[in-house]
């Protein structure tokens, strides 16, 4: 049993870099929008001690250009094709499921429940999740924020709802200054956190969910070697995404793919699934 | 694009800059103007350089230490490895009848190898003391301007084929002048292959990737 390595959601555009998103075992789409949308204004990313922050803010051709062009495309390169979808209302979610529903070129949809870089719908998670099950019979993975006071709930609230697995986590919000002006680096003020010092974090929320609900849990958060991966396993998952790494070696797939057997070798696990869950007891 | 960690070859100083030299492993030095991802060890992101030079079995990187990764990079050593990412983006289109290089302080980091690429064209460089100016050796036939005067002041009436690299201020002023000039810009990047979205400049009224559409852009 090997353990699926995808790109995390905004990461990779296989169309640029479609060596990258071959060597994964699917490819996640940036999160796609009903609109098309430019994004929001430079700067757009800020390097910290052990992270990054980046506030891109949706930039996407919306979900006709999803549909017209970009997925055709991807199919063409024989990619499996995970669709990230985000939207501003329930009904902004459930049109794209809607879209996608009976589409061969997608094989997953994952919800975007939590981009820290755009105004957030007003409903629940549980509430999105629940409009776009009712759309789709794809499988459903409900991706969550770190920035929960109990993230358990909200994973047993999204699978009640429908959701077939969760993605944990999105980024976090943060923010970086300029050292001489004290202003904020980023356009936006604010951004999404990633990188090195998300791991705990992400270790923290896919522990606890993996207690909570007994679903797929795509982990994610910092990961950028096979012992990274090994933990996020341990802690519960039984996919991983890498996301900053990307930027900084584009070579990771194969890599981290190869430093995890060996590190679930040498603590005499079978194969690195066998690890899945140990971190809980 | 391919992605290698590559042996330092050696690392001098040129005035306030460091020339880093790296073994080419299965890297293609690519077209001048095209750019390639260092890794700045101990930072979580890599750093966007164009080549310099490409000499026998090298490829040579002119850093600016004015940051955390700069410093750290131009700090590496013999013995030393890191990870290069590249070629990277659209570099300069070199057919060219009557070319003219204009650069401005660490603009002049393309210009070694573009310069040979066409058989050393002459090539206006402005620089903010004498002794960043000694970045001009690297570049041959080149006429050095110091502040406060500025290289769009030393343009002939008629510059030819601009291709020019220098801070903002200074393409903007150049295009002004030269409506058809080609000119490398520069933008914060993550990535340097279109995965990030952080490097977006605005492009025909569009934010587009400068890592995809440029680095090299014409300013009309």
């Amino acid at each position: 049993m090997t353990v699926p390595i995808l790109n995390a959601s905004g990461c990779l555009d296989a169309l640029t870099a479609p060596e990258v998103a071959l060597a994964l075992d699917a490819f996640v789409t940036k999160t796609i929008t009903p609109l098309p949308r430019d994004g929001n204004q430079p700067v757009r990313i800020a390097e910290t001690d052990a992270g990054m922050l980046n506030s891109i803010g949706l930039q996407g051709p919306g979900i006709d250009g999803l549909v017209d062009r970009t997925l055709p495309a991807l199919s063409q390169l024989g990619l499996r094709v995970w669709v990230s979808v985000g939207g501003f209302s329930v009904v902004d979610y459930a049109a794209i499921c809607a879209r996608l529903d009976g589409r061969v070129d997608v094989e997953v949809i994952e919800l975007n429940l939590s981009c820290p870089n755009v105004e957030e719908a007003p409903e629940t998670a549980a509430q999105i999740v629940a409009g776009c099950r009712a759309l789709t019979t794809k499988p459903l993975y409900a991706k969550l924020s770190p920035a929960t006071w109990d993230i358990s709930e909200s994973a047993k609230a999204v699978v009640a709802a429908g959701a077939d697995g969760l993605s944990l986590v999105n980024t976090i919000r943060g923010m970086a200054l300029d050292p001489q002006t004290l202003r904020p680096r980023l356009g936006r003020g604010t951004g999404g956190y990633s990188g090195p010092a998300l791991k705990p974090i992400a270790l923290a929320c896919i522990s606890a969910c993996a207690r909570a609900v007994d679903v797929p849990i795509v982990g994610m958060g910092g990961v950028g070697s096979g012992l990274d991966a090994l933990e996020l396993i341990a802690a519960g998952a039984s996919v991983v995404s890498l996301g900053t790494i990307l930027f900084a070696d584009p070579a990771a797939p194969a890599r981290v793919r190869r430093e995890l057997l060996a590190e679930a070798t040498a603590r005499g696990y079978a194969n690195p699934l066998a690890a899945r869950g140990v971190a809980n007891g | 694009m391919r992605t290698e960690r590559l042996a330092v070859r050696g690392n001098e100083t040129v005035g306030p800059y460091a020339l880093v030299r790296l073994a080419r492993g299965g890297l293609d030095p690519g077209q001048p103007g095209q750019f390639f991802m260092l890794e700045a060890p101990g930072r979580v992101l890599p750093r966007p350089f164009s080549l310099c030079l490409a000499g026998t079995g090298e490829l040579a990187f002119l850093v600016d230490p004015v940051g955390h990764g700069t410093r750290a990079i131009s700090a590496l050593a013999r013995g030393d490895a890191i990870r290069v990412t590249g070629p990277l983006g659209h570099g300069f289109d070199l057919s060219v009848r009557r070319p003219l290089l204009v650069g401005g302080g660490i603009g002049v980091a393309p210009f070694p190898y573009l310069s040979r690429a066409l058989g050393g064209p002459p090539a206006l460089l402005g620089f903010r003391t004498a002794h960043h100016a000694e970045a001009a050796s690297l570049v041959p036939n080149a006429e050095v301007v110091l502040d406060p005067t500025l290289v769009t002041e030393a343009l002939p009436d008629d510059p030819g084929d601009v291709l020019a690299c220098g801070p903002e201020p200074m393409l903007d002023a150049v295009r002004q002048l030269a409506p058809h000039a080609q000119l490398a810009w520069e933008a914060p990047m993550a990535c340097g292959f279109g995965a990030c979205y952080g490097c977006v400049v605005e492009v025909e009224g569009r934010l587009q990737r400068l890592c995809i559409a440029g680095p090299v852009l014409r300013a009309a």
